[in-house]
This record gives C-alpha cells, sequence and structure tokens, in this order.
C-alpha cells in the first residue's frame, strides 16, 4: 500500500466544496470501439482529481471529453451527460471554444506555441478580449507566469522563443497559458510523463497551488504523483470507472479486487 | 546464392575470431556498401554532366543573342525628302514610306564610305545598302516622327548590320559560305571587316534583344524578347494572384475543416490526377472556355494566366496540404485547449507554421508555369505580335507572347541566326527561373526564423 504522510492530512474542508462537473452514464465510441462506458464522476470545486489506470484504460478520452476535445476527432462519439455548473456541455447550443475557455488543457507533451513567452500567454487573454490595454496584458501574463512558478526564470526572457526553454519550464509555460484564461476547471493530460523527477516535484507543487482558484483534473500513470498530488482518485480499467473515492482511501483501503491489483502492481 | 550454411558451432561466424581480423560476411557487406555507393556517385555525376552540357550548349549558342554588329553613320535628315510638304506636319510626314527613307540611308552610307576613305571596289548601291538591316529605315522613321525637329539635322544614327554580317562577325559565317548565300557576298563581308577596322561598324550589347518586340523572319537581328518578357511577366502576376489565394482556400479546407467522406476522397484523387493532366489538354479546355465559350481576346496574358492557374492549382493545393500536414497536431491541440476557434487555430497558428511549403509549392508551381508552351500555343500566344501590351489592367487584354513560345517560334524560323537568338531566350528564361527560385529561397528562409 502507498505510504504517503501527507495523504492522511488530505481529508480536510471536503464538505464544503461544491460539484463543479458532474458526469452521468457517459459512453464514448470510437466508430464501432466502446472506449468508456457507464461512467458517473463528481468532481469538485477547488479540488485535484486524479485519474489512473493503466494504458488504454479510457482515462485520457474520458478527460477530453470534458472540454470536448474529442470533437475534433471525426469518428468519436459521446453519449450520457456531462454538466459544468449545471449545465449541459454537451447541449446543441454550446459552442465548444466558449467551453474550453472555462475548461482549460494542458497536454501530456509540452506544446508551446512557436513564439515568444509573452505571446504564448497573451493568446488565450487576446483572442477571449480579457485585456482592454497593453498594461493590462502585461499585468495578465505576469500574474499567469507567477502562478504558474514560471515569473522568476521568465521575467528576463519574455520575447524570447518559448520553444527555446527547458522541458519542464515548457510544461509550466502550458499550465501559465491555461490559467492566463481564468478558466474554471483545469484538465491535465499527464502533465509530468515527459519531464524529470525535478521538473515533476515543481509541477506537482504547482497542481497544490492551483487547488485553490481551480478544480483540477489530472490523468497520471503515476500512482505515487495521484497519492501526492489528489484529494480524490478514480481507477479506470477496460473503459469503465472501477473505483472513485477519498484519494487517502483508494490507496489504503480499494474497495474492488481490481483497484487493489492495480495498485499493488499486479496489472497494468 | 551461396551463403555459407552455419550448420555447426565450429562453422559459425563468431567461432572465436579476432576482431582484427574482418570475416567473409562482413567483408561482403563492406563490398556491398562500397559499390552502393559508387552506384550513387556515378548517377550524380551523370546527373551533373547533363546539366553542364545543357548549361555549356545554351550559353556558347546564345550569349552571342546579347551582342548585336551595330553601323554607326552620319546621316543628315534633308528635309526636302522627309518632309516634302515644309509644313513640319506629323500626319504630313507620315506619308514619307520606309522606302524613302531607305533611299536617304543609302546615300548616306555611301557618303560616309567615301568620306572616310574606305574603298567599295565598284560594288553596287544596293549590296553596299545590303549591310544594313532591313529594319534601319523604320527605325530611322520612327525616330524622326517621334522627334520632327531632328529634321534638318546631321546626326549619328545607330542601326543594325545585317544579320549575316553579325553572324561572320560572330563566325557563324565564312567567305566560303558567303560564296554559295544569295543573300551575301564575299565582298560585301570584306566592307563590313574595313568598315568595322575605320569604327563605322562595332559590336555592342544588344538591349533591342532585351526590350525590343520580335521582328519578321527577314531581319533576325532586330527580334527581341520585349514583349515575351512582357507578357510572361503579366501571365506570372496573374497565376500568382489566382492561384495562390484559390489553391490555399481549397488546401486549408480539405485539410482542416471538410469531412472526411467519399466527396472529399473524391475530390482528393481528382486533385492529384489532375497534377499528372499534360497540359495541352489544358491548353485546349482553355480554348472552348475561356475564348470560344466567354469571348475572351485570343492572344491575351488573361487567358494564358486562366489555363496556367488551372494547371498550376493541382501543384499548390498538393504542396500546400503537405506543409498544412506537417504543422504537429500539437500545436492545434494547444489552441484549442486555450478556446481558439478552429478559424483562428488555422490562421494565428497552422497557417504560419506552414508558409514556407506554402511559398515553396507556390513558386515551384509558378516555375512550372512560366515554362509551360503547350497550353499556350492553342490559345493564341504564338502569334506574331510587334505592338506593346499597354500597362495593366487594360494590358492583360492586349496580345502578348510569351518566352517559351517565343524560343519555339525562334526555333521555327529557316535564318540560322534565329538558331543564337532562340538560345538567347531561354538564357533569359533560365534566368527568370533562378530568380524566382532565389527568392523562394529567401522567402522560405525568412519565414523559418520566426522559429
Amino acid at each position: 500500500m502507498m505510504k504517503d504522510n501527507r495523504i492522511e492530512e488530505r481529508t480536510v474542508d471536503m464538505d464544503m466544496t461544491e460539484t463543479k462537473i458532474s458526469a452521468r452514464n457517459v459512453q464514448v465510441y470510437y466508430g464501432e470501439t466502446h472506449a468508456i462506458r457507464d461512467v458517473d464522476v463528481d468532481i469538485l470545486d477547488k479540488t485535484v482529481t486524479a485519474f489512473i489506470g493503466p494504458s488504454g484504460c479510457g482515462k485520457s478520452t474520458f478527460l477530453r471529453c470534458l472540454n470536448r476535445m474529442n470533437d475534433t476527432i471525426p469518428i468519436c462519439r459521446v453519449e450520457g451527460t456531462i454538466l459544468l455548473d449545471g449545465e449541459d456541455i454537451y447541449d446543441k447550443r454550446v459552442d465548444p471554444v466558449q467551453l474550453r475557455a472555462r475548461v482549460g488543457m494542458v497536454f501530456q507533451k509540452p506544446n508551446p506555441f512557436p513564439k515568444s513567452i509573452y505571446d504564448n500567454v497573451a493568446y488565450g487573454p487576446r483572442i477571449h478580449g480579457l485585456a482592454r490595454s497593453k498594461a493590462e496584458l502585461d499585468d495578465i501574463v505576469e500574474k499567469s507566469l507567477r502562478r504558474a512558478a514560471l515569473w522568476s526564470e521568465a521575467k528576463d526572457r519574455l520575447d524570447q522563443p518559448g520553444t527555446g526553454l527547458s522541458g519542464g519550464q515548457q510544461q509550466r509555460l502550458c499550465i501559465a497559458r491555461a490559467v492566463a484564461t481564468e478558466p474554471e476547471v483545469l484538465l491535465m493530460d499527464e502533465p509530468c510523463s515527459a519531464l524529470d523527477p525535478i521538473a515533476t516535484a515543481q509541477v506537482e507543487e504547482l497542481i497544490d497551488e492551483l487547488r485553490r482558484d481551480y478544480s483540477v483534473v489530472i490523468v497520471t500513470h503515476s500512482m505515487q504523483q495521484a497519492a501526492r498530488v489528489s484529494q480524490k482518485t478514480a481507477f479506470f480499467h477496460l473503459g469503465s470507472l472501477v473505483e472513485f473515492g477519498e484519494t487517502g482511501e483508494i490507496f489504503t483501503n480499494p474497495q474492488d479486487p481490481r483497484t487493489e491489483s492495480y495498485i499493488t502492481g499486479r496489472i497494468g | 546464392m551461396s551463403m555459407p550454411q552455419t550448420t555447426g558451432p565450429q562453422t559459425g561466424h563468431r567461432a572465436s575470431k579476432s576482431l582484427l581480423e574482418v570475416d567473409a560476411g562482413t567483408r561482403r557487406r563492406n563490398r556491398a556498401e562500397a559499390r552502393f555507393r559508387s552506384y550513387g556517385i556515378a548517377a550524380i555525376g551523370v546527373a551533373v554532366l547533363a546539366l553542364v552540357l545543357l548549361v555549356t550548349s545554351v550559353l556558347s549558342n546564345g550569349l552571342g543573342a546579347f551582342r548585336q554588329t551595330f553601323v554607326i553613320m552620319d546621316i543628315t535628315l534633308a528635309a526636302d525628302t522627309l518632309d516634302p510638304s515644309g509644313t513640319g506636319d506629323v500626319d504630313a510626314m507620315k506619308r514619307v514610306s520606309t522606302i524613302g527613307y531607305g533611299k536617304l540611308l543609302k546615300t548616306a552610307l555611301i557618303a560616309d564610305l567615301e568620306s572616310r576613305g574606305i574603298p567599295t571596289e565598284g560594288m553596287s548601291e544596293k549590296e553596299i545598302a545590303g549591310l544594313l538591316s532591313k529594319e534601319a529605315p523604320a527605325q530611322l522613321r520612327n525616330m524622326v516622327l517621334a522627334d520632327p525637329s531632328l529634321i534638318g539635322q546631321t546626326i549619328r544614327f545607330k542601326t543594325y548590320a545585317t544579320g549575316r554580317v553579325d553572324g561572320y562577325f560572330k563566325g557563324r559565317v565564312s567567305m566560303e559560305s558567303a560564296e554559295r548565300d544569295s543573300n551575301v557576298t564575299p565582298a560585301q563581308l570584306e566592307l563590313a571587316d574595313r568598315m568595322r577596322a575605320k569604327g563605322l561598324m562595332s559590336v555592342g550589347f544588344n538591349w533591342g534583344f532585351l526590350f525590343g518586340p520580335d521582328a519578321s523572319e527577314l531581319r533576325p537581328e532586330a527580334a527581341g524578347l520585349g514583349i515575351a518578357i512582357l507578357g510572361s511577366a503579366y501571365m506570372m502576376i496573374l497565376v500568382l494572384v489566382l492561384a495562390l489565394p484559390i489553391g490555399v482556400a481549397a488546401s486549408i479546407y480539405l485539410e482542416e475543416f471538410a469531412p472526411q467522406n467519399r466527396w472529399t476522397d473524391l475530390i482528393e484523387v481528382n486533385i492529384a490526377n489532375l497534377a499528372a493532366v499534360p497540359s495541352i489538354v489544358f491548353g485546349i479546355l482553355g480554348l472552348a472556355l475561356f475564348i470560344n465559350f466567354m469571348g475572351l481576346p485570343q492572344s491575351a496574358p488573361v487567358v494564358g494566366a486562366l489555363v496556367l492557374t488551372l494547371m498550376t492549382l493541382p501543384t499548390i493545393i498538393i504542396a500546400t496540404r503537405a506543409s498544412l500536414k506537417s504543422v504537429p497536431p500539437s500545436i492545434r491541440s494547444a489552441a484549442l485547449g486555450v478556446g481558439a476557434s478552429k478559424m483562428q487555430t488555422v490562421f494565428h497558428h497552422v497557417l504560419p507554421l506552414a508558409m514556407p511549403g506554402i511559398l515553396t509549392g507556390t513558386i515551384i508551381g509558378l516555375a512550372q508555369a512560366l515554362g509551360e508552351t503547350a497550353p499556350l500555343l492553342l490559345i493564341g500566344m504564338v502569334a506574331f505580335v510587334r505592338d506593346f501590351p499597354s500597362a495593366p489592367p487594360e494590358g492583360f487584354m492586349d496580345p502578348a507572347a510569351a518566352l517559351p513560345v517565343q524560343v519555339y517560334n525562334w526555333t521555327q524560323r529557316a535564318d540560322p541566326a534565329f538558331v543564337e537568338r532562340a538560345s538567347g531566350a531561354i538564357i533569359v528564361l533560365l534566368a527568370f527561373l533562378l530568380t524566382m527560385n532565389i527568392v523562394a529561397i529567401v522567402l522560405r528562409r525568412r519565414f523559418e526564423r520566426r522559429w
């Protein structure tokens, strides 16, 4: 069993937070393949929720349903309801572009735009018209970079290409870019899988910081990471949600034998 | 064929041999590699040799076209012959034809020869005047009509020598060939030699070749590329303006927006096939569609440009789609992830990254169009055009020639002087292509530098 001494401290103020995203009976099909079946999840505000599970279990697919990134895949079909603040995000009237401004995303591989650091962060606010002046935009960029713990490293080289940063810095730049649009939910798809342990630790610390303002959903391959950063954990297996609960509970006292096998390293 | 069978441990390749000895298998592999390298070097050698042969043959044949033999003579523009009415009225002066100017030139040339003490040894006046190009009277007439104040003055007039004399100085015509030639006599060539020694004749750079209009069969020395260069330039401008936006818009739609279904598959296959359609087919299409159906004028750059646009579009679309495809999908996800719309994603992120590829494809397409001859023959660009098209946009509708068609035209003509002209035109065409490729490289560098 995972023995992380932070797990015990995690059960704080869980009852005070409210449900941000509520998914009910979600099915995802890729063409004929039934990739996700019957997933029910409640994602709480100001909480880090981790999705864990073996490769190909559908955790990333489900994550991408939450801001409709799956829309870009023509053969992908989503059924069921996903409510963001009580509104169905798959309703016909919803513009996915507007949704994605509220549900930001950080990807597995750092993918900064081939532009300057400043332009990378400023892009979202610019297209959403969040800043009325250059000074306001400068403020947003600084605030976002500070929040992503990149300000001290980047403040002297804002006009240099974002692609020239190191891998960990690039990923933090992507996080800064995501938070610059003031999203309510931040989706992270294995944000540390391309990073070294030091950069991983920095990003994890950052995720814990971000919890104060956002609801964070993180997909991870690393159970240690899930244990370290999350308050809630969902275990996916073969397209189904096997178990969902307090992170401490899942890791110390799993209810389902499959969960137990996975976290003890027997499957996956 | 005779790979050694590895049956026992003793016959195996790795049987306790020293690394310092190369075994048979490795030696065979190294030999194969060396052989393959030599094939590659030989292939490159053949290609380079072909290129060198092409360039040297074109240059050795064509460079002569840029130099021309001129006659520089003093001529008194007698008022009584050129302005018989004495009024100075240009319309009245137009009644004096080139024959009148020809007579004036003949007497002036004979007088010039005499005054410089160049013996003519009983040559007839016609023979002496035959040293001048048939273009000379027309040239003098145009000059006088453009500036009637010249009348009555003695001016220094520079005109072309006849093509045979020019050929003599360039080594194309010899005394022996002149014996058999009805167009020139050895006596004329000897006179030309004497005139050159006295400075009455000289060889110099011929701007008329680059900027003058084409000339008829009988006066190769006066034939120029001006109209062809202008016509080709007009067409390239129009092709760029038409094909780039259409091609890029079509590619972006097909690559980024279009649903993947049977229709888009069909369109894709057809575009790939269109790129391989022989160009003359596009010429027939242009003739039927633009000239016969839409009633656009023949020989006009606009029609040529429309046909070449149709021909260039598949090239541009294929190149553009390939470069759009090569933009990593992570960039698209990143833009969509921060809430950019599809169009913002394409125009802010994908298109700038694809720009170098798009530009390269476009310029390759344009270069192809620039060298295309067959479709232009069918829409009448092969016509003999003496009048310069006016400035755009009206000029797009005026008859014009095109560089490759001019090459074709000149190779069809009987006078051997046109062979040199055709090669000269090829040099100009190649210079155009080289310039376009350099522009493509510079643009690509510039766009790539933006990370």
